[in-house]
């Protein structure tokens, strides 16, 4: 046996036992207190690799490599000279001679020892658990067996039903095998959730096609004469015939090592330590992640705990102060697709308290909140749905600004107050691109006196980056300015002091058909007999639009005065796109093409050499079209029967379909004939903001009708009616306003939402965020349009009708009309001159756009201007 | 809408930098809509946005937006900021001072601009 330096020369070693999650973190904690720099580092790594992502583990089914999971730079290790032993155990540990030996023989002398062994997967001490096709579920190793068996495997059966569980039970599924969960406790995920959550998620992961046995434990594994797995005995009698079993029935912590050398560990496991991850035993052994029993008792099986621990030992050993007394145990996980979130004190363990429910297993929805006595939220409990995660895990230890059951409701059933950012906590993130918190923004009104968004976003940056964010800081800024008393313009812009809506009921009232007369007329005293602004004159344009036929305005957004109106990409009939140049969509109504129109758009593309791709929306973009071109291509469009698609236009963009029930086995409607007629019907329709649909056949959903402004899902007697749903940034699901309707029923009842969203929406508001904003909320739309509250629905289905038979297709007129078509054109001096910048390079047999053309400017000569090449 | 009668033999002109009486014929002035621009190719190459605005008045900037390369501010929404006029770009909608140049939304990036006349 050869000894490896005993009594440590200049450098004191530390060695630390276990690369997991927790020893890597423990190890980055070392280089940046320098102490890499004055201690040697030896490191004993079980593991065939070093440390990796183990969080992420079932990542690897949906394609992620071991290599991606790994959380170890092999530069990192070398830059600050740290010895790994990969697969090469820590054996034994002598605490007298401060030896380490490691499974190779080689003994490793250290001043400091830091156990970071983790846990083992328990395996219930059931017959036959050692036959093969039996696995746990915690290293890559694992993984890549279950893997294997499984190519021979038909069902497959997890034993526990526990976080982990339920995350073998997806990778299995995922594997193609038939999938059985098995769970000794009467719901799943016992410790995160109650037995209405587990009801909920119950109901769920059945939908998903899994079979769960809750309530019942593992009596035997049943093998046959191979020895390989057959079945499962279960102690209610019942059998299960499965090919292969994991095990996932909890982690016990790995503290062989310290019992064998004498540290005291804890009556269920457990190394322990004191605040400090030293070892009570010895004060030069730690103990830290999974395999360490904190002063409070517990063993913390998650990697934020561990951690905090990984950092506070080695401030210690840097002769700092640091501690680890407990953590906060919240957490929230995407499990087979489900949100699951418990926070603080989730199973209501402080004395008095109550709980707030709101439960629809129907819709796989339970979120509980547990409230102290005084009205404080001591925690809670959320499945299907972890929106507010964020928010509440915040708000937990104060009184919320509003009440319990409005944070739990879904938006629209009646919740009076969706808690906005003005709810959030100083410390919350509202713009992610640059790190801007609550506070920050706060800040900027109140001590830095910005009083409006843009000054705001210069003070702080945020909302300078994707812009995502902008809708909150909006609200933001106006509650705080609010709140320092100061009267807040709620106009549209710096020339109307009315909001859209105001706008919208005086255009429509007084049946103006001018941008200049309701400038002239309804601006604010300094911008009467202006040129109005970029923010009113397309919302006016929209309105004016929307109202066209009533107001006796003409419908083509081209004519006259509209022309000036319209936003850049409307007035060109197109999509502006970064080099200059233009694409085009045609539209197809319900996805549904025959193949001598996809050989047009092929012809077409070919022949003016544009890009393109199939669109999200289930038509066909092609880009790359220079601004005299689109007249020729459209006049080929318009000839073979295509209209405009308005992909630039605040309008009716596609109404999507599923296939339905022409051809598919599931479907109860014909979603291919009713979404081509709504989309035919709709389209032209200028409205605040873009305007999406979706019909599916069946409940399946295969149109994802719930993420769109209006969506329908066909039923056995009907349609249901879905509205407010959104994808994009702010994805919000829709809600249900009217169920089984008749088809004339549905198209009536669209009639009057849309109409009664262009009247009340402000400008660039989605359905999604109209709905969350109106008072009453969905309550009220259906008051309004289901049972004709106002009484105005006559009028709303009149101002559709006016629009549906005054619709004329933008293009098809466009082409026809020499002084419109003299608009298209690079040059207004030299109309067959294409833009010299406008230029392609070739990717992927096709073209894409010339953007260092566009970094080197213009010509030459333009360089000795002033100013003009700045860039 | 009532526009003003036209004379529609008006041409628009821009003055060159080659001279001081050097004038270059654009176009007829009733190309340009009140409210919205077009772009202009000059002899040597250059491309100049050319706006008129409610009350008659030409403008005329370089047509390269120099937040993306593209030659595109002709084709942006023009308004009025406390008196004077502007041209937000279609791409990122920063907005230009037509009379200076001026960026309104970053002080440190401006566009030339033009004389510009009728005759
Ligand atoms: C082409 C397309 C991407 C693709 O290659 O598939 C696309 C491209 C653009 N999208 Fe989109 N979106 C496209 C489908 C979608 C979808 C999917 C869908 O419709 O099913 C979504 C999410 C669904 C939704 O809107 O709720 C989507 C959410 C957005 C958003 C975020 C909207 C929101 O409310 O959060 C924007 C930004 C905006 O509108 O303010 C956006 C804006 C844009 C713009 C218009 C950005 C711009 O101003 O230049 C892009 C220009 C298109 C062009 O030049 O032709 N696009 N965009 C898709 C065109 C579909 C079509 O046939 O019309
Ligand atoms: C599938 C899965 C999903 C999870 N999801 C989450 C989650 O969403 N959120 C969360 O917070 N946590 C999650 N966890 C738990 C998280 O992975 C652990 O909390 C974390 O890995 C603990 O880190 P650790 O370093 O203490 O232990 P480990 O990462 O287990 O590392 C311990 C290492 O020590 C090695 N070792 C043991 N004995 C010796 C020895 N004698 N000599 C040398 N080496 C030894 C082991 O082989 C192992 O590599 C999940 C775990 C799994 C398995
Ligand atoms: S939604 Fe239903 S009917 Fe439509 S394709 Fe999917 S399964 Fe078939
Ligand atoms: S999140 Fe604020 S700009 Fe992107």
């Amino acid at each position: 046996m050869s000894t490896d330096s005993v009594g440590t020369g200049p450098r004191p070693t530390i060695v630390l036992v276990g690369h997991g999650m927790v020893g890597q973190r423990f190890l980055e904690a070392l280089a940046e207190r320098g102490l890499t720099a004055t201690h040697r580092v030896v490191v004993l790594c079980e593991e065939p690799r070093p440390a990796y992502d183990r969080v992420q583990l079932t990542s690897y089914f949906s394609g992620r490599t071991p290599e991606d999971l790994s959380m170890t730079d092999p530069r990192f290790l070398a830059d600050h000279g740290i010895e790994l032993h990969v697969g090469d155990p820590a054996d034994t540990v002598d605490r007298d001679a401060r030896t380490v030996t490691a499974r190779s023989g080689r003994v490793f002398a250290y001043d400091t020892l830091v156990l970071a062994t983790g846990s083992y997967p328990f395996v219930p001490p059931v017959p036959g658990k050692d036959a093969d096709g039996c696995f746990v579920y915690r290293t890559i190793e694992d993984l890549l067996a279950i893997e294997e068996y499984a190519k021979n495997a038909r069902v497959g059966a997890v034993v526990g039903g526990g976080l982990l569980g339920l995350e073998a039970a997806g990778a299995l599924q995922g594997l193609g095998v038939e999938t059985h969960i098995v769970e000794f406790a009467p719901r799943l995920m016992p410790v995160q959730v109650d037995d209405g959550g587990g009801a909920a998620l119950l109901r769920t992961i059945e939908d998903m096609g899994l079979t769960v046995h809750t309530g019942t434990g593992t009596q035997e594994i049943v093998t046959g004469d191979d020895g390989r797995v057959t079945g499962m005995k279960l102690s209610d009698g019942s059998t299960v015939t499965t090919d292969l079993v994991v095990f996932s029935a909890g982690v016990r912590p790995r503290d062989q090592l310290a019992r064998d050398c004498g540290l005291r560990v804890g009556e269920r496991g457990g190394v322990a330590v004191d605040a400090q991850c030293r070892t009570v035993t010895d004060p030069h052994v730690f103990a830290i992640g999974e395999c360490a029993l904190a002063t409070d008792g517990r063993v913390y099986g998650l990697v934020a705990p561990g951690y905090e621990q990984a950092q506070t030992a080695a401030a210690t050993i840097a002769a700092d102060e640091a501690s680890f007394t407990g953590a906060d145990l919240s957490t929230k996980l995407k499990l087979l697709g489900v949100d699951v979130a418990s926070f603080g004190d989730a199973h209501g363990t402080a004395e008095d308290c109550l709980d707030v429910v709101y439960s629809d297993s129907r819709a796989g929805l339970y979120k509980k909140l547990v409230i102290g006595r005084d009205g404080t939220l001591l925690g809670g409990i959320l499945v299907g749905d972890a929106e507010a995660y964020g928010t509440l895990r915040a708000l937990t230890g104060s009184v919320p600004p509003v009440s319990p059951e409005s944070l739990v409701l879904p938006a629209g059933a009646g919740a009076p107050a969706q808690l906005g950012p003005s709810a959030l906590p100083d410390d919350a993130i509202i713009c992610s691109c640059h790190n801007v918190s609550k506070g920050t923004i706060r800040g900027a009104v109140t001590d830095h006196s910005c009083t409006t968004v843009p000054e705001v976003k210069k003070c702080t940056k945020a909302g300078t980056g994707c812009g995502s964010c902008v809708k909150v800081l909006g609200q933001l800024v106006t509650a705080e300015l609010e709140a320092n008393g100061v009267e807040v313009d709620k106009g549209l812009c710096g020339c109307f002091a009315q909001t859209r809506e105001e706008l919208y009921e005086i255009v429509l009232a007084l049946r103006i058909s001018t941008y200049q007369e309701l400038l002239d007329r309804y601006g604010r005293e300094g911008a009467r007999g202006g040129d109005g602004c970029e923010i009113c004159k397309p919302a006016v344009a929209s309105v004016i639009a929307s109202l066209a036929p009533t107001i006796g305005a003409s419908g083509y957004v081209l004519e006259g005065e509209q022309a000036t109106l319209q936003d850049s990409n409307d007035h060109f009939l197109a999509n502006l796109q970064r080099n200059g140049s233009y694409s085009v969509v045609p539209r197809i109504p319900g996805g549904e093409i025959t193949p001598e129109k996809l050989i047009v758009i092929g012809e077409i593309a070919r022949d003016f050499g544009l890009y393109t791709k199939i669109t999200g929306g289930q038509r066909i973009d092609m880009f790359g079209a220079r601004v005299e071109q689109l007249p020729l291509i459209w006049a080929r469009l318009v000839d073979a029967g295509f209209e405009s698609g308005h992909a630039y236009g605040k309008a009716l963009r596609t109404v999507k379909s599923c296939v339905g029930q022409t051809w598919c086995r599931y479907g109860v409607q014909d979603s291919v004939r009713m979404a081509i007629d709504l989309e035919l019907r709709y389209r032209g329709l200028r409205s605040p903001h873009k305007l999406k649909s979706a019909v599916s056949g069946c409940q399946r959903e295969c149109a994802e009708a719930q993420s769109k402004d209006f969506g329908v899902i066909a039923t056995a007697n009907g349609w249901n009616l879905y509205v407010g749903g959104n994808g994009g940034a702010t994805p919000r699901h829709a809600d249900l306003l009217a169920q089984d309707l008749s088809d004339a029923e549905l198209v009536r009842l669209i009639d009057r939402f849309l109409m009664f969203y262009i009247r009340t929406a402000d400008r660039l508001e989605r359905t999604s965020t109209w709905l969350e904003r109106i008072p009453g909320g969905l309550d009220h739309v259906r008051e309004v349009v289901v049972e004709d509250s106002l009484g105005i629905c006559g009028e709303l289905e009149e101002l559709m009708a006016a629009h549906v038979a005054h619709y004329r297709d933008e293009w098809a007129e466009t082409i026809n009309d020499p002084e419109k078509l003299a608009r298209f054109v690079s040059f207004v001096n030299a109309p067959d001159t294409p833009d010299p910048v406008v230029g392609f390079v070739p990717e992927r047999d096709q073209i894409k756009p010339d953007l260092p053309l566009l970094a080197i400017g213009l010509r030459p000569a333009e360089e000795v201007l002033e100013g003009s090449a700045q860039r | 809408m009532t526009l003003a009668p036209e004379t529609t033999d008006l041409k628009v002109q821009l003055r060159l930098d080659t001279g001081a009486d050097d004038w270059f014929t654009v176009c007829d002035l009733p190309r340009l809509l009140p409210g919205r621009g077009v772009a202009a190719l000059l002899p040597d190459g250059r491309q100049i946005a050319l706006f008129r605005d409610r009350g008659g008045r030409l403008y005329a900037i370089d047509n390269r937006d120099p937040f993306s390369g593209a030659a595109v501010l002709s084709r942006g929404l023009t308004g009025t900021h406390e008196g004077s006029a502007f041209v937000a770009s279609p791409l990122l909608k920063q907005r230009f001072d037509l009379a200076s140049g001026r960026c309104l939304d970053d002080e440190d990036v401006h566009v030339a601009t033009y004389e510009v006349r009728t005759a």
